[in-house]
Formats: C-alpha cells, sequence, structure tokens
C-alpha cells in the first residue's frame, strides 16, 4: 500500500515546509544522542524484559540478580504474563558499616500483554543464575502452518 | 520488611584500560560494600556469570571484579529489547590492608559475594578505658 504522507508532497506554497525541516533536525539531532544508534526502549517497570519471537514460542527473559526461586511468582492470567517478586539483600547485622550501597531490597511486580495466545498448559519458567527464562509455546491456532505447494 | 517498589536501574558502562579488540560491552555491576570487624565484603549484581566466568585479582590494592557472561542464543526475531546483556568491569581501591590469602567469593543467584579479610594489624585494637 502506498503511503504518502502528507508532508513528503512537493512543498508548493506549503507554509509548514519549513517547520518541517526543523522538526526533522530535531529528530536527527536527538537520535544521534540514543546509545549506538539503537532504538532501544527503556523499562518503565522492574525487571527490564527482553523478547524472543519463534514460530512456535515466545522467549521472556529479565535480569533479576538475588532473587531466589521461592520468592518469585509467575501467572498468566488470559493473555496477561504477570512477574512479581521480591529481593532482600539486607543485613540483619547492626556492626556492619556500609561503604557502598547500591543494590535496593524491595518487591517488583510486572504485567505483560502477550502479543499472540498461547498455551496454557505448556509455560516453562527457569531461572538461572539470576536470569530469568520463560518459554510460552504458541496456541495451536496462532502457529504458522505449512502449506505444501504441489505442480499438476 | 518494607514494601518498597524495586526501580529500574540504568546499566552503566565500565570503563576499561585502554579499548578492547572485541566489540563487547562492560557494564559496571551495582554493588554494596561493607565492613565488619573482621573484613571487607563486597556484593556485586552479575546475572548471567557462571563461577569460572569471574576474574577476582587484587593488586596494588586495586581490587578489580571481572565476570565474563556466555552468550545467549535466541532465535527468531527479538520483539522487544528493554536491556542490553554484558559482561561485568568494576575496580576499587581498597584503603585496608588486605589478607591476600584468604580472599574468598561466593556466586549464588547472579549475586557475587567476596570477602577479603583485613590483615591482622588492621583489626581495630580494643582499648578499655577505666574511669576511676
Amino acid at each position: 500500500m502506498a503511503f504518502i504522507r502528507f508532508t513528503d508532497r512537493p512543498a508548493f506554497r506549503n507554509p509548514w515546509v519549513e517547520f518541517e525541516r526543523i522538526r526533522q533536525g530535531l529528530d536527527e539531532l536527538s537520535r544521534s544522542y540514543a546509545e549506538k544508534g539503537k532504538a532501544q526502549i527503556r523499562a518503565n517497570v522492574y525487571p527490564p524484559l527482553n523478547i524472543y519471537e519463534e514460530t512456535d514460542r515466545m522467549v521472556v527473559t529479565a535480569e533479576i540478580p538475588g532473587v531466589k526461586p521461592e520468592d518469585l511468582d509467575i501467572s498468566l492470567e488470559g493473555e496477561t504474563l504477570s512477574i512479581q517478586g521480591k529481593r532482600d539483600s539486607r543485613q540483619d547485622d547492626f556492626t556492619i558499616s556500609y561503604h557502598r550501597r547500591e543494590i535496593e531490597s524491595g518487591s517488583f511486580s510486572r504485567a505483560l500483554a502477550l502479543p499472540v495466545k498461547v498455551d496454557v498448559e505448556r509455560i516453562s519458567a527457569k531461572l538461572t543464575n539470576g536470569i530469568l527464562t520463560v518459554t510460552l509455546m504458541k496456541a495451536a491456532e496462532a502457529t504458522p502452518r505449512q502449506i505444501p505447494v504441489s505442480a499438476e | 520488611m518494607s514494601e518498597h517498589e524495586l526501580k529500574v536501574q540504568e546499566k552503566q558502562s565500565a570503563r576499561t584500560h585502554g579499548e578492547s579488540t572485541k566489540n563487547e560491552t562492560f557494564y559496571a555491576p551495582q554493588v554494596d560494600i561493607y565492613e565488619t570487624e573482621k573484613e571487607v565484603i563486597v556484593v556485586a549484581d552479575m546475572p548471567g556469570v557462571l563461577p569460572d566466568g569471574v576474574d577476582l585479582s587484587l593488586e596494588d590494592n586495586v581490587l578489580t571484579i571481572q565476570g565474563w557472561r556466555e552468550e545467549e542464543k535466541h532465535g527468531g526475531r527479538m520483539v522487544l529489547e528493554e536491556y542490553e546483556p554484558g559482561h561485568y568491569l568494576r575496580r576499587f581501591t581498597v584503603a585496608e590492608t588486605i589478607d591476600q590469602e584468604h580472599i574468598e567469593a561466593s556466586l549464588a543467584d547472579g549475586v557475587l559475594r567476596v570477602r577479603l579479610p583485613k590483615a591482622a594489624p588492621a583489626q581495630p585494637k580494643k582499648i578499655a578505658i577505666k574511669i576511676g
């Protein structure tokens, strides 16, 4: 489908063309500040997720160091995957003195709307070395079917 | 336990000595460092690093923590990318005299814990005060 933006047309007596040129220039400027020129979406909610889609499954990964498997709760409701958990790195000992304290303790909860229907029965999650990997198999109707072509 | 919500902490690139020939990213892990009477303990978040991938060294009072992580292979198309995996590197200047022979490290759930025992003379001497 051809998609022509209003601003892509020749600028015959278009009073806004100069504004458009400035806007594009600003866009380019802000893009050049983005790291490695890669459009990385910054997560607002902990934990940041990476999601991969394969033909038959969706794989969700997250870095959650210090979270124990028993403190992690993953559930699927309809097409919403929720990941909840907590981390407690605080020390009970009061005789210690901190030099640096950058690791936070607390709870997290993140819900994610899945773009495809998944098979509820075939979901697996594992936590190894602080990395969570959730594998969701797509539902049969969402898996692409190969259609053989026969020549006559 | 007070329910504090965890926030996303931006990964900070680590400063390396000279540029690497390989195009690899190093991040500075988040750390907690605390001191007890006998030792200094460094706790560092290094998700994805296996025990074999940890490199520790203490030279001229500079503690270097390095974590190598294996490349994750994922097939298919990336739908969402909110974090970028990378190796870990961070250096600290340790003020105390450390007993180099007895440094211990353990790794659990992606968290590295290094115990640096203070050398004997550095341990504080208790001075008894007599009130007469």
